[in-house]
């Protein structure tokens, strides 16, 4: 992993962190019952967003789903107006229409949380269409989970990416539980990526809580696709510390795995690794936190005193003009 | 003008937008080289090349493509073969595509067009025969379009590639072959206009797609019996031209609705409650929805008549109201 710099790493640590802490207020806040709605909590995923985005820029479009806090951040997000949404407010990034799951800009490449789980898969493709259509050297990033991968969706949209050759990086997050359902007993092989071989398309394993891992791998991936030499599968190993959604203890869970991985933290592995590289002393990552939790206390105060979307407002925006 | 069928009048409008256009493309099963299952796309695989692109049997990324190409700057006009499949990628069209704009707080746009023949008549049973035009009525979101005409056809077709909404452009099977004067060149109607395609003063019969010809046949034969029949064509059903029935209904007093779906939940129950709602006190008599039966269409010619409506089953409807 010689080719990440400290730089990186630093950038890397501030992103994650900034998911984490914005997934912990989210989680306190759900919990206080001062969010509406339902949340899906990225906390112990982050090195994948992180890893993967860093090699993307605006012209590049994501396809996120129902756990889409961490992608949104990564790929540029702003933390205030996704407060404002998670709020309901009109300063948020769907003006209080959209919510948790359908956090979206367009002009940041991000083409919506989705709460449809295997929803992104086909749009993901036909943005990575548009991009070869319009020879723009862009590419799309389609994040998933384990258990979307027994979608249709995934089926249908892994085969005409590799038909077409398409820009498109299919990112599954293996999180290992498809809502409370372990992925021994929702599907008979252990690697998600081994299901690209169906197709026709690289595929790969790999450590999803290692953020350099992440990065490397998905930078190698992104670069194919922006040569033109089509999809390919990276299946990320990770873990989610909370349950399905705020709300469910995760009872499913086996005890000691639960404890293993999160000894396993993606933020605790980068903080260790900053260190043992001496790329950051502990005072500086203090400061790094502290920074963060005042980013993340000042979305929350503007999230609070945002005004609600107006009544009058809600016919509009059902259809462009 | 110039002579041609519903199916060349649709491609027409396709050809006149691809040129005007070049992020208008097309995308669907057989569409390509083998020119589309009713030959609708005929010809333009070689006229656009890396324009006109066959698919898999995927109707899923189908629809699902289209809408993250259409979010992404293009403008896709997808064929799915019949209007029956759309079940098949349901959810890239009523929670992605028409829901997008809305909750995205009016940030994204989703500028496709999903092309699909619908419609019985043809012993072709019960997964390739349906109207089910109120699936996409009942989705806001989405606009739908129903053309009777190929001149309609082009029109409503240029109209539709243009619009910055997904919109399910809804063909008749049994109109693909009927032929009429189409306007050359760019030729558009804005949505949301219907059309008299018969002025009458005795009675208002609305239609759309291949059943404005069952009513207008009515007409014909009510005429000689000395009832005038207004027949309004709605050619779009979302957005509805509610004041051209309104209109009509204020001159004639009397509707009737005439719709090829199954009856429970149709469309005609929607015109029937619009004119109820907004006006009643223009009616002199009941409204009288002339339907499909509620029952899968059956495969045998005589059951399948009987399944649909006629010009029989409009006259006896409009008699019914004197």
């Amino acid at each position: 992993m010689g080719d990440v710099t400290k730089e990186q790493l630093l950038d890397f640590y501030k992103t994650m962190l900034t998911i984490r802490k914005f997934e912990d207020k989210a989680a306190e806040l759900f919990a206080a019952g001062r969010l509406p709605g339902f949340v899906h909590l990225y906390s112990g995923e982050e090195a994948v967003a992180t890893g993967v985005c860093a090699s993307l820029t605006n012209k590049d479009y994501i396809t996120s789903t129902h756990r889409g806090h961490g992608h949104l951040i990564a790929k540029g997000g702003q933390v205030d107006k996704m407060m404002a949404e998670l709020f309901a407010k009109v300063t948020g990034y769907c003006k209080g229409r959209g919510g948790s799951m359908h956090i979206a800009d367009v002009d940041l490449g991000i083409l919506g949380a989705n709460g449809i789980v295997g929803a992104g898969q086909p749009i993901a493709v036909g943005a990575a269409f548009a991009n070869q259509y319009l020879k723009n050297d862009a590419v799309s990033v389609c994040f998933f989970g384990d258990a979307a991968s027994n979608r249709g969706t995934f089926h249908e949209a892994l085969n005409l990416a590799s038909v077409w050759k398409l820009p498109v990086i299919f990112v599954c997050e293996n999180n290992r539980f498809g809502i409370s359902m372990n992925q021994k007993d929702h599907m008979n092989i252990v690697d998600v990526s081994q299901r690209a071989i169906s197709y026709g398309i690289p595929g790969v394993t790999i450590d999803g809580n290692d953020v350099a891992a992440v990065y490397e791998t998905a930078k190698d991936a992104i670069s194919r696709a922006r040569k033109g030499e089509g999809p390919s599968l990276i299946e990320c190993k990770t873990w989610r510390h909370y349950g399905h959604f705020q709300g469910d203890a995760g009872l499913y869970k086996d005890a000691q795995e639960q404890e293993e991985w999160l000894k396993k933290d993606p933020i605790l592995k980068l903080e260790e690794k900053l260190k043992v590289l001496k790329f950051a002393k502990d005072t500086e990552l203090k400061e790094i936190q502290q920074q963060i939790q005042g980013q993340i206390d000042a979305a929350v105060e503007f999230a609070e005193n945002s005004p609600e979307p107006s009544p009058e407002d809600v016919l509009a925006d059902v259809y462009a003009p | 003008m110039k002579k041609m069928t519903y199916a060349e009048a649709i491609r027409d409008g396709m050809r006149v937008e691809m040129q005007r256009d070049a992020n208008v493309y097309i995308a669907g099963e057989d569409v390509g080289k083998f020119g589309g299952c009713f030959g609708v796309t005929a010809g333009l695989f070689d006229e656009f090349p890396g324009r006109v692109l066959d698919t898999p049997i995927s109707e899923t990324a189908i629809v699902g493509h289209a809408v993250g190409a259409a979010a992404a700057g293009l403008r896709p006009v997808v064929e799915i073969m019949f209007i029956d499949f759309m079940g098949v990628c349901m959810d890239e069209l009523f929670n992605q595509a028409a829901k997008m704009r809305y909750m995205f707080g009016g940030k994204a746009k989703v500028p496709m067009v999903v092309r699909t023949p619908c419609g019985g008549g043809m012993t072709a049973s019960a997964q390739h025969s349906q109207c089910i035009e109120a699936w996409f009525t009942h989705i806001p979101g989405i606009k739908t379009i129903m053309p009777s005409t190929p001149a309609d056809a082009k029109g409503l077709m240029a109209a539709a590639i243009r619009d910055d909404n997904p919109v399910m452009y809804i063909e008749h099977k049994q109109l693909l072959a009927m032929s009429g004067e189409v306007p050359e060149g760019e030729y558009v109607i804005p949505l949301g206009k219907a059309d008299i395609k018969r002025a009458g003063s005795d009675v208002t019969i609305v239609a759309w797609s291949w059943m404005v010809h069952k009513a207008l046949a009515a007409a014909e034969q009510l005429a000689k019996e000395g009832i005038s029949a207004e027949v309004v064509d709605l050619r779009t059903l979302v957005p509805l031209d509610k004041e051209c029935i309104l209109q009509s209904v204020a001159k004639t007093n009397r509707l009737v609705v005439v719709n090829e779906a199954v009856r429970t939940s149709g469309f005609a129950g929607e015109i029937a409650a619009i004119v109820v709602e907004e006006g009643f006190d223009l009616l002199d008599a009941p409204i009288v929805r002339v339907t499909a039966l509620d029952i899968p269409v059956p495969f045998n010619a005589k059951l399948e008549a009987v399944y649909l409506p006629n010009e029989t089953k409009i006259i006896a409807a409009v008699k019914s109201l004197f």
